[in-house]
C-alpha cells in the first residue's frame, strides 16, 4: 500500500486528456490564423501591431508576476528593468550591428536579459529586507531615478530625452524579417497577404511569451517555486524550514527583472527607437494593474489583464486613426484623458468585488478568502520588529 | 503508560569525564524594553533526551525557543548547539545546522497541501536551483522524486499519509499539529523543539502524541518540549526545567518536579496543584 502511494505520486507528468489536447490545438491554430487573417484583410493590419504591443506587455507582466504574484513583493518601479533591457540592448546592438547585421537583435537578447537581471540584483540586494510598504516606496523611487538618469544622459550613453539610436543611425531589422517581407506575399479573397514586419514581430513575441510561460511553470513547480509560496504564506515558518528568505526574494527579483529586460529590448527593436518617456511611473503602475486585475500568480490572468489594459485603449485609438470610429477632436481628447479615471475606477471595483483578479490562480483564490488570522498577523509584526531592531528607524 | 518511558533513560554520550551536551545555554537573558522575558537561564540538553520546558503563561518559554532559532538575539549570554554558538545566526541557518521547531500558534503553509508542506521542509536538504528546474535535468527529476518520497515517509511517520493531498488549512486541529511536526522532521534535525504540541488536542490525541514524541526520540532526534498538558510531560520527559517570570526555578526528573514546592507555588491559583497531581497516575502506572 505504502509503495503504491509513492508510485502514484511520482513526479512523472500525467497524460493529457483528449479534450484538453483538442483545446490546445484550437488555441494554437487561432494564435496563427487570427493574425495572418488580420494581416491579409485590407485596412486591419494595424491590429497586428496592437497584438505585438499587447504581447510585449504580456511578457512584461509575466515577469512582474514572478515578483508580485509568486514572491509576494510589491515592486512599483518594475519599468526600470524594462528600460535597462531596452537601453542595454539598443546600445550593444548599435555597436555590433555593422558586423552582425540581421543577427543583432537575436544576439542582444542576452545583454538585455543580463542588464535586467543585474539591475534587479543591484536593487534587490539592499532593499529586500524592507517590509512590504517600504519596499514599494523604494522601488518606486528607483524606477524614477533610472528614468531621470536616462533623461539627463547621466553617463553619456542614453542620449537624453531624444533617446536611441542617435541621429542618423539605423536599427537593422532582425533576420529573417526582410526576407519574409520580400518573398512571402500572395493574393487572398480578403486582400493581398504580405508577411509584414508587424506579423514577424508578432511571432517573435509569441515565441518569447511561450518560452517565458514554460520557464515560469517549471520554476513554479520546483523547490524554488515551493519556497516562494511558503514564504508568501508564512515567512517565519518558511525560514524555520531552512529557507533563506533573502535569497529566494532575490531570485524572484532577478528572474522577474530578466523577463522585463527581454521585453524591453523587444520593445526597443519593434519601435526601432527608445526614449525615456516610455518608462514613466505610470507605466509601472499599469504593469502592476495588469497583474492585479488579471489575477496575481495566474498566467492566463496576466494575459487577459494585458489584453484589457494595453489592448483595449490601443484598439480604440487604432480604430479612430483607421477611421472606423469617427469622433470629434473633443471626444478624442476626452477618451484619452478619461482613460486613467476609467482604470482607477475599474481597479477600485475589482478590489471590492473580486480581489483575486479576473482569472485567479488556484492558490491565490484560496488565499483571498481568509479566516483572517489576526493573532498570527500581530505576532508576525511583533517578531519582525524585534528581530529587525538593529535597523529600525527609532534606533538611528 | 509506564511502558512508554521504560528503557529510555537519557543516553549521555560520555567523553572522558565530561558529558557532551547537544544544547548548552549559559546565563541567557532576553529583554523586551524593560521586561526581562528570559533571565539568566542556564540549561543543557543531552543527546537522546526528551527535555520539557514548563511554566505558567508568559514565563518566557516561547521566547527561549525564539532565541535558539535565530528569531531573536539574546541580550546576554550564549546558547551553543554541539559546541557551536547559536546567537546571531539566521533562522534558516539554525535549521540547516540541525534544529527544527514547531510553533505555539500553528504556522503551516495554509494553502499548500499536506504533502507540499512537508516537501518545503526538505528545502535545506535539497539543492536544485532555478536553472536545473527550468531545464528539468535528470538530476532535478531525481531530486524531486526523492523529496516526494522523503515527505511521504514523514507523513507516514505521523500517520497523515491518507491526507497527503488535503489543503493544510482544511485539516482538523490535531492533524495540523502533527503536520507541523512532520514538516519539522523533514528538515532532518538532530534536535526538535516542540512548542505546546498538545494544545487543543483531546485526551486520545494527546496519548497518540506522547507515543509519537517517544518514536521521534527513538529515531535519534533529541527533543525539547514546551507543554502545558502535565500528563504528556510527566509521561514522556526525562528531565524537566521550570521557568517562572523568565527565571529557572527548578530542574529535575518528573517525580522530583511534581514534589517541588516552588513549582507548585508557581502554578498556584491556576488550579495547577490538581493538574500536577492528576498527571501522577501517568508516571506511577
Ligand atoms: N516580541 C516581543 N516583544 C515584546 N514582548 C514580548 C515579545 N515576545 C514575548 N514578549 C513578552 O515576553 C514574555 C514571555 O512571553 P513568552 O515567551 O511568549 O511566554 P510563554 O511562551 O512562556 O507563555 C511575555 O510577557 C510576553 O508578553
Ligand atoms: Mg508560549
Amino acid at each position: 500500500m505504502a509503495t503504491d502511494m509513492t508510485r502514484s505520486r511520482s513526479v512523472k507528468r500525467p497524460a493529457v486528456p483528449p479534450r484538453k489536447l483538442a483545446l490546445w490545438i484550437v488555441l494554437a491554430l487561432a494564435l496563427i490564423i487570427v493574425p495572418v487573417t488580420l494581416q491579409a484583410a485590407a485596412g486591419l493590419g494595424f491590429l497586428v501591431r496592437i497584438l505585438v504591443i499587447v504581447g510585449i506587455w504580456v511578457l512584461l507582466a509575466l515577469g512582474l508576476n514572478i515578483v508580485v504574484g509568486y514572491a509576494g513583493l510589491l515592486d512599483l518601479g518594475y519599468i526600470a528593468f524594462y528600460a535597462m533591457g531596452g537601453y542595454a540592448g539598443m546600445l550593444v546592438g548599435q555597436a555590433v550591428s555593422g558586423r552582425l547585421g540581421g543577427a543583432t537583435f537575436w544576439v542582444v537578447l542576452i545583454p538585455a536579459a543580463l542588464a535586467g537581471t543585474l539591475t534587479g540584483l543591484v536593487l534587490g540586494f539592499p532593499v529586500l529586507k524592507l517590509r512590504g510598504d517600504y519596499l514599494a516606496i523604494v522601488t518606486l523611487g528607483f524606477g524614477e531615478i533610472v528614468r531621470i538618469c536616462l533623461n539627463n544622459d547621466l553617463l553619456g550613453l542614453s542620449n537624453g530625452a531624444t533617446g536611441l539610436p542617435r541621429g542618423v543611425e539605423q536599427v537593422v531589422p532582425p533576420w529573417p524579417a526582410n526576407w519574409l517581407a520580400d518573398n512571402v506575399r500572395f493574393p487572398t479573397p480578403i486582400g493581398e497577404f504580405a508577411f509584414g514586419t508587424n506579423l514577424f514581430w508578432y511571432f517573435v513575441v509569441l515565441m518569447l511569451i511561450i518560452g517565458a510561460i514554460v520557464m515560469i511553470r517549471r520554476l513554479d513547480n520546483s523547490r524554488l517555486g515551493r519556497a516562494w509560496v511558503a514564504m508568501r504564506e508564512n515567512e517565519v515558518a518558511a525560514a524555520a524550514c531552512g529557507i533563506n528568505i533573502r535569497t529566494q526574494k532575490l531570485w524572484a527579483f532577478a528572474l522577474g527583472a530578466m523577463s522585463g529586460g527581454i521585453a524591453g529590448v523587444t520593445f526597443a527593436y519593434v519601435q526601432q527607437f527608445i526614449s525615456p518617456e516610455s518608462f514613466t511611473f505610470m507605466e509601472s503602475v499599469f504593469v502592476v494593474c495588469v497583474v492585479v486585475l488579471g489575477g496575481m500568480g495566474s498566467i492566463p490572468g496576466v494575459i487577459v489583464g494585458a489584453l484589457l489594459i494595453r489592448g483595449v485603449p490601443d484598439l480604440i485609438q487604432g480604430l479612430m486613426v483607421a477611421g472606423v470610429i469617427q469622433l470629434s477632436g473633443d471626444a478624442t481628447s476626452m477618451i484619452t484623458g478619461y482613460r486613467f479615471l476609467v482604470f482607477g475606477l475599474l481597479m477600485v471595483i475589482m478590489m471590492a468585488v473580486r480581489p483575486q483578479g479576473i482569472i485567479p490562480s488556484k492558490r491565490r483564490a484560496l488565499e483571498l478568502h481568509p479566516e483572517d488570522d489576526r493573532t498570527l498577523a500581530e505576532e508576525d509584526m511583533q517578531l519582525w520588529d524585534t528581530s529587525h531592531r538593529d535597523i529600525s528607524p527609532d534606533d538611528v | 503508560m509506564g511502558h512508554l518511558t521504560q528503557g529510555h533513560l537519557p543516553r549521555r554520550r560520555v567523553i572522558g569525564v565530561a558529558t557532551l551536551s547537544v544544547i548548552q545555554a549559559q546565563n541567557v537573558t532576553m529583554m523586551f524594553g524593560g521586561l526581562r522575558a528570559v533571565s539568566n537561564v542556564d540549561l543543557h540538553i543531552d543527546e537522546g533526551e526528551i527535555v520539557a520546558l514548563i511554566g505558567p503563561n508568559g514565563a518566557g518559554k516561547t521566547t527561549f525557543f525564539n532565541l535558539m532559532t535565530g528569531i531573536y538575539k539574546a541580550t546576554e549570554g550564549s546558547v551553543t548547539f554541539n559546541g557551536r554558538e547559536l546567537g546571531g545566526r539566521k533562522p534558516h541557518e539554525v535549521c540547516q545546522m540541525g534544529i527544527a521547531r514547531t510553533f505555539q500558534n500553528i504556522r503551516l503553509f495554509a494553502n499548500m497541501t499536506t504533502l507540499e508542506n512537508v516537501m518545503v521542509g526538505r528545502h535545506s536538504r535539497s539543492t536544485a536551483g532555478p536553472l536545473k528546474a527550468v531545464l528539468r535535468t535528470p538530476g532535478f527529476k531525481r531530486e524531486e522524486q526523492h523529496t516526494v518520497d522523503e515527505a511521504l515517509k514523514q507523513l507516514r511517520f505521523v500517520d497523515l499519509v491518507g491526507q497527503a493531498n488535503e489543503v493544510a488549512k482544511n485539516l482538523p486541529y490535531g492533524d495540523q499539529r502533527r503536520l507541523e511536526i512532520a514538516r519539522a522532521l523533514a528538515t532532518e534535525p538532530k534536535l526538535i523543539l516542540l512548542d505546546e504540541p498538545a494544545a487543543g488536542m483531546n485526551p486520545q490525541e494527546s496519548r497518540e502524541l506522547t507515543k509519537l514524541i517517544g518514536r521521534i526520540r527513538d529515531s535519534g532526534v533529541t527533543v525539547l518540549l514546551i507543554e502545558h498538558d502535565m500528563k504528556v510531560v510527566m509521561d514522556i520527559a526525562d528531565r524537566i526545567y521550570v521557568l517562572d517570570f523568565g527565571e529557572l526555578i527548578a530542574e529535575g526528573k518528573p517525580a522530583e518536579i511534581q514534589r517541588n514546592p516552588k513549582v507548585v507555588e508557581a502554578y498556584l491559583g491556576k488550579g495547577a496543584e490538581a493538574m500536577l497531581a492528576s498527571a501522577q497516575g501517568g508516571t506511577d502506572g
